[in-house]
């Protein structure tokens, strides 16, 4: 290291340069990162809160957008709810729809029709679960719309008007719209269009012949011995892993590889840029190397002392760039889906390191085919 | 270093010869060479460009094996362990000080950094003082200086002090006053001389500069590959 550190202290342009590129490829991939887990939570924070092992969806669903494009009916439901291993299984209602509060804000909601103290019932943070018809459990963040409790929503189109009367446990959304926990019974009457201007009635759901859901949640103590392909073949269903019906959020799919691309290149370009850095600078020290090499300094000594070197630029200014970074991420608007979270964070940081000095290792391997001869005669 | 140094012979070559290249570029720098010197003697090496000095001193380095032909180093026969490069570099760093052209220093560490270096290397004693080496060639004043701040002859001083940290049996001179002017060229090379004098160090030099030669206690010439005895042009 004593030569290292001299080194770095010496070229402090040409390392700050380097360093400077390191910093900012560091930040851009935490603020993907950051992008990404916001991306996600967007997307299915609602999901994941769910106490579910499994949904089941309609054989043969498209697999992009499924919630709201698949049907499942009561037979099926009766299947899954008697199959073994499966503790409870309950319908789930899923649609998008526009509503209007009462101060006239144009609001978007993810609605999630369930059965009312069901294992799906939403835990909240204020006010209470669902009980009537007429009652709505939003997401947290769609207090930023101005909903509090007991706001009243209108349906656009059908001046269906719901109630809210809880707020989830952080944030709850589907699709990058907030969800609205609502009575299955309430969701068949809007999905089937049967539902009336005003608050929903016991009389409008008792004179609808409607009884489908969009998927079935399935609940299993045991989730690794649920035999899923077996309820699928009696059922007539497709169903996923929790993780996996992710996937089935809108745009899901595309966001996270798209991301994951970027990021993807981004480590890349890490690992190639200080790579053409440490060879350009081994280059440069060619002949200071041989000098080494003949006064007696072995290969490997020059190799660890250079690895060094490229460790502790990577480190430190890997370190710059993610402080950077969380301090941005910290001020981004709030209609930004941006989520800053330690393990993505942290695991992007090391792999830019480690691929980094990956690079760097490559570059410097040079150093062991050094001639000490050339320190020697007119060889400059 | 070690009861080597007490040897009357620090540099034997016996019938060393070298060829490099292939078909009609081949060339033979050292032809049948044969040369001994003794502790404390200061032996110049002349000749012209292309004539095999510098082979000569990468071969008594141990930085090239010759083709045939015996390569002592006090008491190491260097075809030995002419295999192993790792065996090459630890005989070299103990036992054969460089001095090269223009001292070759490194340009990140000061002058007292660049003796420190190579004690480290040599696994010396982390509370080495470079400061009595820097005071023998007269730089210990500008022990903090860089190289970019130094002249061309305080370069060479520090390159000759830095050369003698492990208290090398041999010392190996390459062009040391190549790029210095006549004043300091005698300078350093009175210098060399001292060291030589007062370390009991062996020293080769290899130079075109026949103004220094006076210095020397032997002056040899090399010729095609072959060394004999200098032989001044009179005029």
């Amino acid at each position: 290291m004593f030569l290292a550190i001299r080194e770095l202290r010496f070229a402090r342009g040409r390392f700050g340069l380097m360093g400077a590129v390191v910093s900012l490829v560091a930040l851009l991939i935490v603020l993907l990162s950051g992008l990404s887990s916001g991306l996600v939570n967007d997307g299915v924070s609602g999901l994941k809160s769910m106490p579910v092992t499994a949904f089941a969806f309609d054989a043969g669903t498209k697999t992009d957008n499924a919630f709201s494009r698949s049907v499942v009916e009561e037979s099926q439901l009766e299947i899954w709810q008697a199959f073994p291993g499966v503790e409870a299984a309950s319908p789930v209602g899923a649609g998008m729809t526009n509503a209007t509060t009462e101060d006239g804000v144009q609001i978007d909601l993810s609605l999630f029709g369930i059965v009312p103290d069901s294992f799906m019932s939403p835990n909240v943070s204020e006010g209470s679960t669902i009980s009537g018809l007429g009652g709505i459990v939003v997401s947290e963040t769609a207090k930023s719309d101005g909903l509090e409790l007991g706001s009243i929503i209108t349906l656009d189109r059908l001046d269906t008007q719901l109630e809210v009367v809880g707020f989830t446990e952080g944030q709850a959304t589907f699709g990058h719209v907030d969800m609205a926990y609502l009575n299955i019974d309430t969701w068949r009457l809007i999905a089937s269009g049967a539902a009336q201007p005003g608050v929903p009635t016991q009389d409008q759901v008792d004179a609808l012949d409607f009884d489908v859901a969009s998927v079935i949640a399935i609940q299993a103590s045991d989730a690794e011995g649920l035999d899923l392909a077996a309820g699928d073949l009696q059922a007539t269903t497709t169903a996923v892993p929790l993780k996996e019906s992710f996937n089935s959020s809108p745009g899901y799919e595309a966001e996270t590889l798209t991301l994951s691309m970027i990021q993807m290149f981004l480590y890349a370009i890490s690992a190639l840029v200080v790579g053409a850095f440490f060879t350009v600078w081994t280059i440069q020290r060619q002949h200071e190397l041989a000098v080494l090499r003949a006064v007696g300094a072995s290969a490997r000594y020059l190799l660890r002392d250079s690895l060094t070197q490229a460790a502790i630029l990577l480190v430190s200014f890997t370190a710059i760039g993610v402080a950077a970074g969380v301090g941005l991420g910290s001020i981004m608007p709030d209609g930004m889906p941006f989520a800053l979270e330690p393990t993505p964070v942290l695991t992007a940081s090391l792999i830019t390191i480690a691929l980094g000095l990956i690079g760097a290792a490559i570059a410097v391997l040079r150093i062991s085919r050094i001639e000490p001869i050339s320190a020697l005669g007119g060889q400059r | 270093m070690s009861s080597a140094h007490n040897l009357e012979t620090v540099l034997r070559f016996e019938n060393v010869t070298l060829e490099l290249g292939d078909g009609d570029s081949r060339v033979r720098p050292l032809d049948s060479v044969s040369l001994e010197i003794a502790r404390s003697e200061f032996v110049g090496v002349v000749g012209p460009s292309g004539a095999g000095k510098s082979t000569l001193l990468a071969v008594a380095g141990a930085l090239q094996s010759p083709d045939s032909g015996s390569v002592r180093v006090l008491d190491q026969e260097l075809t030995e362990i002419a295999g192993s490069q790792g065996k090459m570099a630890k005989f070299r760093l103990r036992n054969i000080g460089f001095v090269f052209q223009s001292g070759n220093l490194i340009p990140a560490l000061n002058a007292a950094d660049q003796l420190r270096l190579v004690n480290r290397l040599a696994g010396g004693s982390s509370a080495f003082d470079p400061m009595p080496f820097l005071e023998a060639v007269g730089m210990a004043h500008k022990a903090k200086n860089l190289p970019r701040q130094l002249s061309g002859g305080e370069r060479q001083r520090v390159g000759i002090a830095r050369a003698l940290v492990t208290s090398p049996g041999l010392l190996l001179v390459d062009e040391p006053t190549a790029a210095l002017d006549r004043a300091r060229s005698q300078q350093v090379v009175a210098l060399l001389a001292e060291q030589s004098r007062t370390q009991g160090v062996a020293i080769m030099m290899v130079t075109h500069d026949h103004e220094v030669l006076g210095h020397c206690d032997r002056v040899l010439e090399m010729v095609d590959g072959r060394l004999g005895a200098f032989q001044p042009a009179t005029t």
